[in-house]
């Protein structure tokens, strides 16, 4: 494993990923002898620079931490003695962090002689983990203890506009990755300087060449529609993703010397910021990402290129159809016990889970009415209302400031979700939570429904910290051939701000339906940690 | 002859008022404003006063009473006029009661105890003649009149008094009196408004575009977003079509959303209301509450073929109930919902409630 010395966080975390995936053409032999000599190398150019006190504790280090070394390769198959171990030793009294992503933010504070002892004793575990068979029990063990090491998660770039230092890196990643950048336009609202905001009318495919080699034409399509609302919706993103990577894949040659598992993922990345700087990903595409890059990751190196395409299309294909597909039946099973006859049933926006169950519900003869409420700017609940009355069945059309007035008719809500948060909280639409809320003061039962793969780990509690801002000139409406906020850019004191979710708290929904059952929203946590396990 | 003249020109006035009242509040927006139909109103009945052709009090409110009916007719949903012609049966007594000598205490509520001591209804008949009852009636009718003018810098001479430094206001569609209310504070103050936009009229388009040229930082949302945005607002400050007189709003549809999250946050909510508004009426949950104007606003004919299986609705207004609002702020200072009950008796006589 290298050993480079410098407590940079980046560089040296980009030596480890690279060190993981060639540690396995290292015997451990080899692995020591690059370590000493990486040191001694340190050590003749410290002695150049001359720093006194630095310098005497670098050379305590060293030898106080050797001799645990030799000891913890020994007991490699327990890892969680071996980080023990390692810092005791060290004389800085620095809360010692267990996890394996330095956080920026810390870093300047921890003293050179902490940060060695810390890439110590990651690399104790690393090495422990390779082991097979000790890998999951490894992780398992570790898993209890530690909830007192916090898991420092990385925060995502699109939630952090308004730091300087975060943009500029990102700015060096997409360069890095031939990738134009987006960039904001209009006036933001104060409380939303956080957030991106970009303008429909400024596609980032004007910004590519042509042809462009980096990026497949199919990412480009997908992108283009993503940032144009032509694909819209949790389940229809997911979906255009996953088949526009099966086409990646499809036309994917691995390169000589190179393997497919790590190639391909390599591959991906760039993509995937490309997509992310059309639309910011969603929770339901983050979670298929992350399946496949696990799939791809998985793949034996023995296996032969034609062979481990066919075993990724179909892996992809079933995800589809278990997650999405057959989730759609089941959900719709359950609710359709939920529809009596004479039901009138209030639903908002379109969504295709909820236009799917209610279409079900008509098939298997239930009479019931709906409702569709629907609001500006993105009036997506026309589009609802298409589908429905093509089935025949009876709809009612109204815009959400009507909603008092309709609520008092109505019997049952249906809200689709774009995710469930783990605190229980409901991502959806903007409006969502408003209805909720109207629904419960009326003592009008309101039903959530979602699929499991929406389910994200993520904690939220109000609609500001994480959200996305769309195109704020959507909001500008003529009536009566005159539009009034014309020319909002020219007054400086007017900003227009058009979101895109909210979050509902779970108090506000009396029943989740998933493809695992009905659940209350708070055992959402319970549904996650089982799905963690089983993967 | 100039008698037939002046009556000619009179019952011209009051049919082309009533024919701009049919046209006016279509939900549009009214093209006149409360303030103005208000004053338009008492104007007409002055001039009637001043015109017909009556000898007592009891002729007069008569006459009243039947271009009243007619006008509340033309337009039901635009109380003010059925308030104003409330106030000046109510002067014309209180006028009558004067002339007579009669102290004010003996024409208040009929209580219990007068009930018993009485031995039945007052025999007010309002017959005797007085001389001068004309002209004080019309003089009282004048002081209404510029009590009218009045009410909008009354309620914005209160703003500083509710409105501190760095706040976040929300309001919602489009009031005179609330832009009036917060461009006054903004003299001395800097806050944040926010503004829902009202579909479909989308009338808070033009609040917003008011109040930023006066250089109050303004934000424009839609309706959905009313909720998400509540955590951060300090205030709701709205403006409402009548004050019911149970203490409770019939505002422009959503207020009821903004209502209700504002007390889900526990937000104060103001509602800024001249006493003109004020009308006898109790919500009820009949058809006469609610108003509706064409569904093309909703569902535009563009929409073609879903159109003929999709029912529609477009309504004008929204009820909210007194237990949602914090206090309301008229020309005559702060009151609590609770006591709106004891200013309409103030306004109103009871035995006029009902035109």
């Amino acid at each position: 494993m290298a050993d480079c010395g410098e407590p940079d966080g980046p560089d040296n975390k980009d030596n480890i990923t690279r060190s993981k995936n060639e540690g396995k053409e290292l015997t451990k032999e080899e692995k020591q002898r690059l370590r000493k000599q990486k040191k001694q190398q340190k050590k003749q150019k410290e002695r150049k620079d001359e720093k006194g006190p630095s310098e005497t504790e670098k050379e305590k280090t060293p030898v106080s931490l050797l001799p645990p070394r030799p000891v913890a390769t020994q007991k490699a198959p327990s890892a969680l003695p071996a980080p023990a171990s390692a810092p005791i030793p060290v004389p800085a009294s620095a809360p010692f962090h267990s996890s394996p992503t330095p956080s920026p933010a810390d870093k300047p504070a921890k003293s050179k002689a902490e940060l060695k002892a810390e890439r110590r004793a990651r690399q104790e575990t690393d090495r422990a983990s390779k082991q097979p068979g000790s890998s999951s029990s490894s992780i398992k063990t570790k898993a209890p203890l530690s909830e007192l090491n916090p898991v420092v998660k990385r925060l995502p770039e699109h939630v952090q506009v308004d730091d300087p230092a975060v943009v500029k890196r990102l700015a060096k990643k997409l360069e890095r990755q031939q990738i134009p950048l987006r960039s904001d336009y209009g006036y933001k609202v104060s409380l939303f300087s956080h957030l991106h905001q970009y303008s429909r009318k400024a596609p980032l495919t004007q910004q590519l060449s042509i042809p462009s080699t980096v990026i497949h034409p199919s990412i480009v399509r997908l992108g283009l529609q993503y940032s144009q609302g032509i694909v819209a919706g949790s389940n229809a993103r997911s979906v255009a993703l996953l088949h526009a990577f099966k086409q990646v894949i499809r036309d994917y040659t691995t390169p000589p010397n190179e393997e497919l598992s790590r190639d391909l993922v390599n591959k991906l990345k760039p993509y995937i910021s490309f997509l992310n700087q059309c639309r910011p990903l969603s929770a339901s595409m983050g979670n298929a990402i992350k399946y496949i890059k696990k799939e791809i990751s998985n793949i034996p190196s023995q296996c032969k290129e034609e062979e481990a395409k066919t075993k990724l299309l179909q892996c992809i294909d079933r995800y589809i159809e278990e997650k999405i597909v057959l989730a759609a039946k089941a959900i719709s099973k359950y609710a359709i016990e939920k529809i009596s006859d004479g039901d009138i049933i209030l639903v908002y926006g379109c969504s295709s889970l909820v236009n799917h169950i209610l279409c079900e519900a008509f098939e298997k003869s239930r009479k019931f009415r709906v409702i569709v409420v629907d609001s500006r700017p993105r009036l997506e609940g026309r589009e609802a209302l298409r589908r429905l009355v093509q089935r025949g069945i009876s709809c009612t059309y109204v815009l959400i400031s009507a909603l008092s007035y309709i609520l008092p008719e109505v019997s049952k809500v249906f809200l689709g979700a774009h995710a469930l948060l783990a605190n229980g909280y409901v991502m959806s639409r903007v409006g969502t939570s408003q209805i909720a809320l109207v629904a419960r003061t009326f003592n009008v039962p309101v039903l959530v429904c979602c699929e499991t793969y929406k389910f994200c780990e993520r904690v939220q509690t109000d609609s500001f910290v994480s959200n996305e801002l769309d195109d704020p000139d959507d909001l500008m409406v003529t009536r009566k051939g005159k539009t009034q906020l014309e020319n909002w850019q020219d007054v400086s004191s007017l900003g227009l701000l058009n979101l895109v979710y909210d979050v509902t708290p779970p108090d506000f929904v009396d029943l989740v339906i998933t493809d695992l059952g009905m659940i209350p929203c708070t055992s959402v946590p319970v549904v996650l940690r089982v799905k963690n396990l089983d993967q | 002859m100039p008698g037939a003249d002046k009556e000619a020109d009179l019952t011209e006035r009051i049919e082309a008022f009533l024919a701009d009242l049919k046209r006016g509040g279509c939900g549009t927006g009214p093209i006149r404003g409360s303030g103005e139909t208000a004053r338009e109103t008492t104007a007409l009945l002055r001039k009637v006063t001043a015109q017909a052709r009556w000898s007592s009090a009891g002729d007069l409110m008569e006459i009243i009473r039947k271009e009243g009916r007619r006008m509340t007719a033309a337009q039901p949903s635009e109380t003010t006029v059925g308030n104003m012609v409330l106030r000046v049966l109510k002067i014309i007594r209180e006028e009558y009661a004067r002339s007579r000598g009669s102290s004010e205490e003996t024409d208040q509520q009929e209580s219990l105890h007068k009930l018993l001591t009485s031995g039945g209804l007052s025999e007010e008949n309002f017959r005797q003649h007085f001389v001068h009852l004309k002209a004080n009636v019309i003089e009282a009718i004048n002081e209404l009149l510029t009590e009218l003018d009045g009410t909008t810098d009354n309620i914005a001479m209160q703003a500083l008094e509710h409105i501190h430094s760095n706040e976040v206001i929300m309001t919602v569609g489009r009031s005179r009196t609330v832009e009036a209310f917060l461009k006054d504070a903004a003299r001395k103050r800097k806050f944040h408004v926010i503004v829902a936009e009202c579909a479909p009229f989308c009338q808070g388009h033009e609040m917003a575009t008011n109040l930023s040229k006066t250089g109050i930082e303004t934000t424009v949302i839609a309706d959905a977003a009313i909720f998400a945005v509540m955590s951060r607002v300090n205030k709701v400050i709205i403006g409402t079509q009548t004050v019911l007189a149970n203490g409770g709003l019939r505002a422009v549809n959503g207020t009821h959303t903004v209502a209700l999250a504002a007390r889900h946050h526990s937000t104060p909510l103001i509602v800024c209301a001249p006493m003109f508004k004020l009308s006898p009426q109790f919500p009820n949950e009949e058809d006469t509450f609610h108003k509706f104007v064409s569904p093309h606003e909703v569902l535009p004919f563009t929409e073609g073929e879903i159109l003929s299986k999709v029912n529609v609705h477009c309504p004008v207004f929204d009820y909210v109930p007194p237990e949602l609002i914090t206090l309301f702020i008229s020309n005559i200072g702060g009151n609590a919902p609770s006591y709106i009950y004891r200013l309409m008796s103030e306004l109103y006589h009871p035995e006029d409630h009902d035109l």
